[in-house]
């Protein structure tokens, strides 16, 4: 155990991902602690979500390694068992079961037995209802829980599939532009949420918005290309003359 | 608010109201039919019994339908294929209770085997002289192909058209198969004649008003199966998969394995169906297996309402009866009122009559709010 505390969560090395010819990972390698926050920015077309598909199972790298809690190489994996082993997913877009009713999301996310013949017989436990109640009061959807998923606004779905992540309960949560489309309010309420959530769990936060990152006080890993072009704490990175390049224009 | 409770009762007492309507069935129509007098305004003539047998094993084969396709957004264009080789086996079965009273009296080999000058009978029809060993194949044929399918197509991540495709692909194959002599299922001309069933004459009024009653029950008992799984935290699952299929893999769901499970189910299904409907209609040939009928299926199902069960079973009924009026009336105007009926019910009716009709009711009472789940529904909102 203690061989495995002191080494990092995630470990990506030199992964680097073509399609069709176009490098979208470029010897890409990043380090992240057990417990650790990292924020990770970036032009459009860095890489930020092709990382998180290579990370999750989607995408499998044409080189490089990617492991998990120092034994688990997930590039041979896919994306049920990298999500059983502990990592979650949030998307770019809300992508919550619009049919299934709120409560029911934040059911099906709940960490459990994920076999068909489990689920068939699954009775919800005394547990299982008490965490469904704790997950949608963090969220502030206690009182939606039997509305459809569909009837949310914007920023509930987003608040939602945060909910989803809890319910996982996973080591290390991909949380991918989590407050965009939000107003000022839900994006410094969201900041908040994550670093209550980063008490628990290790989270890797993907974003675009500034202030949003500058409240997260965090350190920033900054892509370009495909790989990492400065590693740091924000105004660090920012100061960086190649990061202003690239932001704002070659 | 005084109209809830009514509505209350039709939302949670659907499916009780469904069973109930079917056990009813089963028992009052073979009643009607062998204890009224033919005199009787009661009455119910064995044709009707017949023909009425045959719709139910149809709604089986949309309620099965319905399983995958609007629960796991499965669309099978093969479903029809699973219900021709359950009838296949139910006549084969048939077929080795002829024994000698075939028209060449051959004491083991049936009639088209004698005609094709076959010596001994060919390995994949021993056993169906057994009524158990048949019943296991009604349900095991359906359901190994369907696990053969799906195991390659959803391993590999087929889905939509593709695997639609797929299955429409597999009723052709099995089409042209079992349209060759030297297949062994009695060529073109399928199996046909049968005389009697359990010791029973297939042709007697009992016999039918039984077959009846067993095809009412299997509905209901394949409906109660249906609404069991959409029900249970395994349904919730299906839905998921059906609507975001990626997502459902990233919160650790195999989901070629909910799918795996639910087309083995449904494809059983099938195949029971089948297996009703031979002995009422009294042949199975190959063109059960054409993908007409398949999609035909798929028809019934959506004017129905997909996604509703009760609402598969109900389209199944209605469209064949318009299918026996009109085949009777204008028979050759038929195929352009069921494609006419189905580009309307998705022009004007896209959740089919169930799903259109359930949908309406608690929007009328939330004051305009879109579609709630029953469940939700059911509660106080505001």
């Amino acid at each position: 155990m203690d061989a495995r505390t002191t080494q990092a969560l995630l470990y990506v090395d030199g992964v680097s991902v073509s399609f069709d010819g176009f490098r979208a990972l470029n010897n890409l390698s990043l380090v992240m602690d057990p417990g650790e926050m990292r924020a990770i920015i970036g032009p459009n077309g860095a890489g930020k979500t092709t990382m998180m598909d290579v990370i999750t199972g989607k995408t499998r790298p044409d080189e490089g390694d990617v492991v998990f809690q120092g034994s688990h190489d997930l590039t041979a994996l896919d994306e049920a068992a990298i999500a059983t082993l502990g990592i979650g997913r949030k998307f770019q877009k809300p992508t919550v079961f619009e049919f299934h009713t709120v409560a029911d999301n934040v059911l099906l996310a709940l960490k459990g037995e994920r076999g068909v013949f489990a689920n068939l017989m699954h009775r919800l436990s005394g547990a299982e209802q008490d965490r469904l109640d704790e997950i949608l009061s963090i969220v502030k959807l206690k009182d939606r829980r039997d509305e459809l998923a569909a009837n949310l606004s914007h920023g509930q779905k987003q608040w939602l599939e945060i909910g989803m992540l809890l319910a996982q309960d996973p080591a290390l949560l991909l949380v991918d532009e989590p407050v965009a489309g939000m107003t000022d309010s839900e994006t410094a309420e969201t900041a908040e949420l994550l670093r209550r959530i980063n008490e628990t769990h290790s989270v890797l936060v993907v974003e675009h918005d500034m202030t949003f990152v500058r409240d997260l006080d965090v350190k920033v890993t900054v892509l370009h290309e495909g790989s990492v072009l400065a590693e740091g704490s924000l105004d660090q990175v920012s100061a960086n003359e190649r990061v202003v390049e690239v932001y704002l224009g070659r | 608010m005084t109209r809830r409770p009514i509505l209350l009762t039709f939302i949670t007492g659907q499916c009780a109201a469904l069973v109930a309507l079917l056990v009813a069935l089963a028992v009052l129509v073979p009643a009607l039919n062998l204890l009224v007098p033919p005199t009787s305004a009661f009455h119910v003539p064995t044709h009707f019994v017949v023909l009425f047998g045959k719709w139910l094993t149809y709604a089986l084969l949309a309620v099965s339908l319905d399983l995958v396709w609007g629960y796991c957004g499965i669309l099978s264009l093969g479903h029809g294929a699973f219900f021709a080789l359950g009838g296949y086996a139910m006549g084969m079965y048939l077929m080795r209770q002829i024994g000698p009273r075939g028209v060449y009296a051959h004491p083991v080999l049936p009639d088209f085997m004698v005609f094709l000058n076959w010596k001994e009978l060919p390995v994949a029809w021993w056993g169906f002289d057994h009524f158990p060993y048949a019943m296991l194949m009604v349900l095991l044929v359906p359901g190994v192909l369907a696990f053969a399918l799906g195991w390659f197509a959803f391993r590999a991540r087929v889905t939509g058209v593709y695997l639609s495709i797929i299955t429409q692909a597999m009723t052709y194959a099995l089409l042209l198969g079992f349209f060759r002599n030297n297949f062994g299922f009695g060529g073109n001309n399928g199996l046909t004649d049968f005389k009697d069933i359990l010791g029973f004459n297939v042709q007697a009024a009992g016999t039918r008003a039984a077959l009846f009653a067993l095809s009412a029950l299997a509905l209901a008992g394949g409906f109660l199966i249906a609404r069991g799984i959409v029900t249970s935290k395994l349904g919730k699952v299906l839905v998921a998969i059906r609507d975001a299929e990626s997502r459902t893999r990233f919160l650790g769901y195999r989901v070629e394995r909910y799918k795996l499970f639910v087309f083995v189910i449904s494809a059983m299904m099938a195949g029971l169906a089948g297996a009703l409907y031979v002995p009422q209609v009294g042949i199975i040939n190959p063109s059960e297996f054409s993908p007409a009928n398949s999609i035909e299926a798929v028809i019934w199902v959506a004017v129905g309402g997909r996604g509703t069960l009760a609402g598969a079973a109900l389209g199944a009924v209605i469209v064949n009866a318009a299918k026996s009026w009109f085949t009777g009336a204008l028979p050759e105007y038929w195929l352009f009122a069921l494609g006419g009926l189905f580009v309307l019910t998705t022009l004007l009716l896209p959740k089919g009559i169930v799903g259109s009709i359930s949908e309406h009711w608690p929007r009328r009472r939330n004051g305009g709010a879109p579609r709630l789940p029953a469940a939700a529904a059911a509660q106080p909102a505001e």
